[in-house]
């Protein structure tokens, strides 16, 4: 379930060529981890000994770092992140799995129309909707505030949640529903008795694709949630590092913190993340 | 991938393959309830149908009015600017809107060309499965599950011109090399590097003297390299993903009897394995490219937005500014209505041709 397992059962190397592929590979590792190294090292860093000269040194002694600082500066906007994301995640996931139902397994005329409207939707660039967006939650009064927020993700989150469930259900026989039909269940029996059971994966799956790309949002948060106690971490941690009374191990370590929830969704529950995203392209 | 493609065209509504298997339910309450349903489904779509109708394409029809619109000031104006299509006229003459497009299509071609082929390479490379597939798979994707701002933050002192990434030119003695042959040595600025490499501006002049004086070099930006490496490496494991997905999806018979026929293990990959491939790197390079065009958390992060000579400014930076530091708002709705088109132009064929076959 975690990363470190998968069904793949893997070949120790035989051949010359075999040896020459895992050294590339593992040249790969060290380039994919080389971020990550500086981050967790100059992290680690006393404001004292953190300076452009030693980034890629190790820590000479070891302490707390840049974290206290960075807890202290993000902990409010890292809980602010969580109002946003849960429950944008959960609201969008029982949403969406309504919609994906209905245009998999209810279809009516222009349905297909309809569900090709709705993707187009992940799509756009959010930029060409932000003015207009932004006036509307102005006159509704939620600008600037978490719920407003919460409201926006849960809007542009629908198309890409209901093409997953979609997907989903589409692969679920049909002669699923004709027998529940058969039995005398309607639209919504067979839904919460037959395919809410089956679709725990498919909650699964959106909940973690959701809670990444909320969390990770840059620009909703910053266009909207102008008021520096109701920021989420990402616009926190940019504003950290452009602030310049903060040194460079605090915003190293602030951005290990701010990373730290999708990180531990992704080490956890990466098979599921995975299919989130190879979801996403559509096809499904 | 396969599975919702592969459905057969014959696939019929359940009510229907009902209707033929079982003639006997036929009754008269049967039938009603199927009326209630068939209503029932699109009123429960309708609300979210009528936010999205809403929130995407009204907001979008906003959008371009205000584009053509005198809202140029803090103060709302709706009214018309005359002539009409003045303020797209304005941006096209900008020498900064010039430097976003040169960016943005030099940003989209190099970061494409960088996942997909890695991702590729990535992916044919985990294929023969050796020992430690799981790690490797999992770390190479790992970037993706991060917010740009977040690595942004880390690149940006990787790239920085003091130290960073050029220390270590010197350190492996890429420098001394380089010397060796009487070049300079490697110090590029990255991020705040103002050269433009490849500068096609005289080659051009020569062709078409009106060229000469274009206001901008074309030519690939030096500060929109250490873009591209931070973005590759952040969406590459999205591209090896979706190769191993496609892999999988290539039968082992067809690569055996490729070798029966004498092929080499290289025949096999270039001759049978990336030609079946092919309908996976359309759809990676669209998901990616429309990524790439509407890029602005990891530039934002990496140089704090257009840079010293609009080196790293793309159209989504250009709207942030003027819309909400300028407050220039039809300048800021204009630059987005053309980021969506871009957009358009790559998406909606793609929708076109993957919902239809369904």
């Amino acid at each position: 379930m975690s990363i470190f397992t998968s069904g793949v059962r893997a070949e120790l190397p035989r051949k010359f060529r075999d040896y020459v592929i895992l050294g590339f590979l593992i040249l790969c590792l060290l380039f994919f981890l080389m971020p990550f190294y500086v981050m967790i090292v100059n992290g680690l860093k006393e404001a004292t000994s953190v300076s452009v000269s030693t980034m890629w040194n190790l820590p000479t002694q070891l302490s707390g770092g840049g974290f206290v600082e960075a807890f202290q500066r993000l902990g409010p906007s890292m809980g602010n992140s969580l109002l946003i994301a849960i429950p944008a995640t959960i609201i969008s996931a029982c949403w969406g799995s309504v919609n994906g139902y209905l245009f998999a397994k209810w279809k009516f005329r222009g349905s297909n129309i309809l569900f090709a409207l709705l993707v187009f939707g992940m799509f756009i660039p959010y930029q060409s909707i932000l003015i207009p967006l932004i006036q509307f939650l102005e006159m509704i009064r939620l600008y600037g505030t978490i719920p407003g927020l919460v409201a926006v993700h849960v809007i542009y989150g629908l198309p890409i949640v209901s093409l997953i469930f979609r997907n989903y259900f589409t692969n679920i026989p049909d002669e699923m529903v004709e027998a529940a039909r058969i039995d005398g269940a309607g639209l919504v029996r067979i839904f919460t008795n037959v395919m809410l059971p089956l679709s725990l994966p498919a909650f699964v799956v959106v909940c973690i694709f959701q809670f990444t790309n909320i969390w990770n949002d840059f620009l909703f948060g910053v266009t909207i949630l102008t008021n520096p106690q109701a920021q989420p971490v990402t616009v926190a941690l940019n504003n950290l590092q452009g602030s310049y009374s903060v040194d460079w191990n605090v915003v190293m370590a602030g951005a290990i913190t701010a990373a730290l929830p999708t990180a531990l969704v992704y080490i956890f529950l990466g098979r599921f993340f995975i299919r989130g995203l190879l979801a996403g392209s559509v096809k499904g | 991938m396969k599975s919702s493609t592969a459905r057969s065209p014959d696939t019929k509504a359940p009510d229907q393959v009902a209707e033929n298997r079982l003639p006997w339910t036929r009754e008269q309450p049967t039938r009603k309830r199927r009326f209630s349903d068939r209503i029932l489904s699109p009123l429960i779509l309708s609300p979210a149908m009528t936010l999205i109708v809403i929130f995407v394409y009204v907001f979008i029809a906003i959008t371009i009015w205000v584009s053509l619109s005198n809202w140029g000031t803090l103060k709302v104006d709706m009214s018309i600017r005359q002539p009409l299509g003045v303020t797209y006229q304005q941006m096209f003459g900008m020498t900064r809107w010039h430097a976003n497009l040169r960016n943005v299509f030099i940003f989209t071609a190099l970061f494409l060309s960088f996942s997909l082929a890695f991702g590729l390479l990535l992916a044919l490379l985990l294929d023969r499965k050796l020992i430690g597939y799981t790690i490797f798979r999992n770390v190479f994707l790992f970037p993706y599950a991060l917010s740009f701002i977040v690595t942004g933050v880390a690149w940006r002192w990787i790239f920085n011109p003091e130290k960073g990434v050029n220390v270590l030119f010197d350190t492996f003695g890429i420098n001394k090399l380089i010397e060796a042959f009487g070049g300079p040595p490697l110090h590029p600025g990255w991020i705040t590097d103002t050269s433009v490499l490849f500068s096609l501006n005289t080659w051009l002049g020569t062709i078409f003297p009106p060229l000469k004086s274009l206001s901008i070099q074309l030519g690939i930006p030096m500060a929109l390299i250490p873009v591209v490496i931070a973005a590759g490496w952040q969406l590459t494991g999205f591209a090896m993903s979706m190769y191993i997905a496609g892999l999988a999806t290539v039968p082992h018979e067809l690569r055996e009897a490729a070798r029966i026929d004498g092929a080499s293990e290289l025949q096999v990959y270039t001759k049978v394995v990336i030609p079946q491939l092919n309908p996976v790197t359309v759809s990676t390079a669209i998901i990616l490219g429309h990524v790439s065009l509407k890029i602005f958390d990891l530039i934002f992060a990496m140089s704090g937005g257009a840079g010293p000579g609009f080196v790293t400014d793309v159209p989504g930076i250009f709207v942030f500014d003027y819309t909400f530091k300028a407050t220039r708002y039809n300048l800021g709705a204009a630059a987005s209505v053309i980021m969506l088109l871009l957009v358009c132009m790559i998406i909606v064929p793609y929708l076109w041709t993957n919902l239809r076959k369904r």
